[in-house]
């Protein structure tokens, strides 16, 4: 009776704080600024299905791919043990699935129990590549400091978790086949069965005392819930919040060739009004302050900021970035990380000053993002093909450019010169427009 | 050579009420980049010989606003787009072929917004929808058993997903196709895009024209072949960086086309 309070009690707590919690990263979300990505939603719905669940991008690198997928499938599949846990954690009850599914829910937490294992691995062998074979992208300068430590958790959080999983199962095993477990009262006295935990079990907790069995089971079993909750409301504080944005973030994509930068309208307005004097363009809104371009998160639109909230830093980005390969400061994540870290900190400021932003004299542009990044980049567009997720952050950096040149008119000297010859030649050169056609006869 | 090339303009066009089927649009580095102006040449000549009915805008073109747009001056390239557009529209073209990626993104994909409608090829498209309909005859001549590596430009491959066409008009050429490790969506930038081409590139380690030409000539290939009058300067400049001017050609998928049929 008590434990089915203490778990109900922790049922609710979980939820709440990661509701609140997910319901302030979708205030900042919106932050950002209008954006239809509304459209065709069949075309939507296929890459959702073929980028986010089918996983697709990833496997372009096959060796992460595969580990990860044993992760991915693993982490779907727990969901459906899940369920009992919360059916007996509310009725009290046991393994209340197991009578009426029978031997289908042997195979099944088998089947589970095998993806355990491979998962085991895999986040060993994850581990391995972050802190011993130091892969260059994630033992990269973008993860000093909690992006490496945050990594890590995630890492070992899931092997308590895989732990707990065998604790619980393999324990029970031992209990079921001397007809001591919790289920004897409903008069189930058949042996479990279960691929991994029917040998693990005795080989582990083969010579413990009923007593002790008991209490291992129990860890396992609430270590596994609790370790359910815990993550659940780490995933808004950390990098791993991408197991539920990929969904989203892949649904919003990107419909239009890759090449196509956005059409600033307001700009558009303006031009038309200069080119043609007859020209009235539509009354702005006033409430908007004008501004071109991006100096700080609020100045892009919600899909860059939720792009910024699903990336998990993996870092194919700037791994296949011309620039950074070739040494620049420039690092596409980074751009990413930096626009989450200044969003949360955009946040952080509302929720101590009643919901209202106080002006705090940093921007993205300058003090997270410095101009030099921005310059390096040559709009490849590698970065945005390589991202399992469909991040763009391109986008973002074309966006703080505009700002750099039309509002602060700060562009390097070089393209200022090309700027000017443009203006009076119609050619980034200094050669003249009458000069054009001089090739054909030369 | 050049008094058999045929290059009417639109406005001499329009003085005999013609309307030609293209406008073949040159692009500044074709107009005035002397390297790029062969490439120019090389599309016409192909142009000439398949009987392609064309014009060009002559002293009436203008930047297309690519670079500024790239660098975050959407004024100067809204400006630059609206003027072009008008002298576009006021010949009513429908179709443009061009010889530079960035020309051909900027005009099929940025210039609808601004009420520029245009059915727009790379003119590695047109030359293979030329193969296809038999109007040229491809062989391969001076390329046959040559080692040809293909490096794609951004603005053709990712940015558009044009992978194929200038593929196959090498495969035509009887020549040997060998495929850098980073090819088609995950090729590596020549270093000119996003306005880089203007500028000295920031500080670091390398030149990214080195980089990818460091790969290009690890497959010891004959000919590094390109679709962009700005990768053609870029990987020109890493060949010359690695003194292998003499045994390596870079050259563009028109000019060698060109030179395998001695058109």
């Amino acid at each position: 009776m008590i434990s089915t309070i203490v778990f109900i009690l922790l049922v609710i707590a979980g939820t709440a704080f990661f509701t609140i919690n997910a319901l302030k990263v979708k205030r900042n979300i919106y932050l950002g600024k209008d954006l239809d990505r509304k459209d065709n939603s069949s075309e939507r719905w296929k890459i959702m299905t073929l980028v986010a669940l089918g996983q697709k991008k990833m496997f372009s690198r096959p060796i992460p791919a595969f580990l990860h997928l044993f992760l991915y499938v693993s982490f779907i599949i727990t969901q459906i043990e899940l369920i009992e846990i919360f059916a007996d954690g509310v009725i009290g009850s046991h393994r209340i699935l197991r009578p009426s599914l029978g031997g289908f829910y042997t195979f099944m937490i088998s089947f589970i129990e095998v993806l355990s294992v491979l998962t085991f691995f895999a986040t060993i062998a994850f581990l391995s590549r972050r802190n011993l074979l130091k892969v260059p992208r994630l033992a990269s300068r973008d993860l000093i400091g909690w992006p490496k430590l945050d990594a890590n958790l995630i890492l070992f959080a899931e092997i308590t978790l895989i732990c707990f999983i065998f604790m619980m199962n393999g324990a029970d095993e031992v209990l079921y086949s001397q007809g001591l477990s919790h289920a004897e009262k409903i008069g189930d006295t058949t042996s479990l069965g279960f691929s991994i935990s029917g040998i693990l079990g005795p080989i582990l907790f083969g010579g413990l005392s009923e007593h002790a069995l008991h209490i291992i089971e129990r860890i396992g079993w609430w270590g596994h819930i609790v370790m359910v909750f815990g993550f659940l409301n780490y995933l808004a504080y950390s990098k791993h919040f991408h197991i539920l944005l990929a969904f989203p973030n892949t649904f919003f994509s990107n419909l239009k060739p890759k090449g196509q930068f956005t059409n600033l309208e307001s700009v558009t307005n303006e031009v038309k009004a200069m080119m043609d004097p007859s020209f009235t363009p539509p009354a702005a809104d006033p409430n908007t302050p004008m501004r071109f371009g991006a100096k700080d998160v609020t100045d892009l639109t919600w899909k860059q900021l939720l792009d910024a909230y699903t990336c998990t830093e993996c870092g194919r980005c700037t791994s296949s970035c011309p620039a950074n390969i070739t040494g620049k400061l420039l690092s596409p994540r980074k751009i990413m990380m930096s626009t989450r870290d200044r969003l949360v900190e955009v946040g952080k400021n509302m929720d101590a000053n009643k919901g209202e932003f106080k002006d705090d004299g940093k921007a993205l542009l300058g003090d997270y993002i410095t101009a030099e990044e921005l310059w390096a980049c040559t709009s490849c567009n590698a970065c945005v093909q390589e991202c399992p997720v469909n991040i763009d952050p391109l986008s973002i950096i074309v966006e703080m450019r505009r700002f750099i040149v039309m509002e602060q008119s700060a562009a390097p000297t070089e393209l200022n010169m090309v700027f000017t010859n443009m203006e009076n030649n119609g050619a980034p050169w200094q050669f003249s427009q009458a000069d054009r056609l001089n090739w054909k006869n030369e | 050579m050049s008094e058999q090339l045929v290059v009417p303009t639109m406005a001499e066009c329009m003085a005999k009420g013609e309307s030609p089927e293209y406008l073949f649009w040159v692009g500044c580095a074709g107009s005035f980049d002397d390297r790029a102006k062969k490439i120019t040449k090389a599309i016409v000549k192909i142009l000439n010989y398949a009987k392609v009915n064309f014009a060009v805008l002559g002293t009436e073109e203008s930047c297309t606003g690519d670079p500024a747009k790239r660098a975050g001056n959407e004024f100067l390239f809204q400006m630059q787009a609206m003027g072009n557009i008008a002298v576009l529209n006021g010949y009513e073209v429908k179709k443009i072929v061009t010889g530079c990626p960035h020309c051909y993104n900027t005009l099929k994909n940025e210039y609808p917004a601004l009420g520029g409608n245009y059915q727009v090829v790379h003119h590695t498209q047109l030359i293979q929808e030329l193969i296809d309909l038999g109007r040229i005859k491809i062989e391969g001549g001076s390329f046959k058993g040559k080692k040809i590596t293909f490096h794609d430009p951004c603005y053709l491959g990712r940015a558009n997903d044009v992978y194929e066409a200038p593929r196959e008009i090498l495969v035509n050429l009887d020549a040997e196709m060998a495929e850098m490790a980073r090819n088609r969506e995950s090729g590596l930038c020549c270093g000119a895009g996003g306005a880089q081409m203007f500028k000295e590139a920031e500080k670091g380690t390398k030149e990214i024209n080195v980089e990818r030409t460091e790969e290009a000539l690890a497959l010891n290939p004959d000919v590094i072949a390109v679709g962009c009058p700005f990768c053609n300067t870029m990987m020109t400049d890493g060949v010359k960086h690695f003194n292998k001017e003499e045994s390596v050609k870079v050259l563009d998928v028109a000019e060698m086309v060109v030179q395998a049929n001695n058109l």
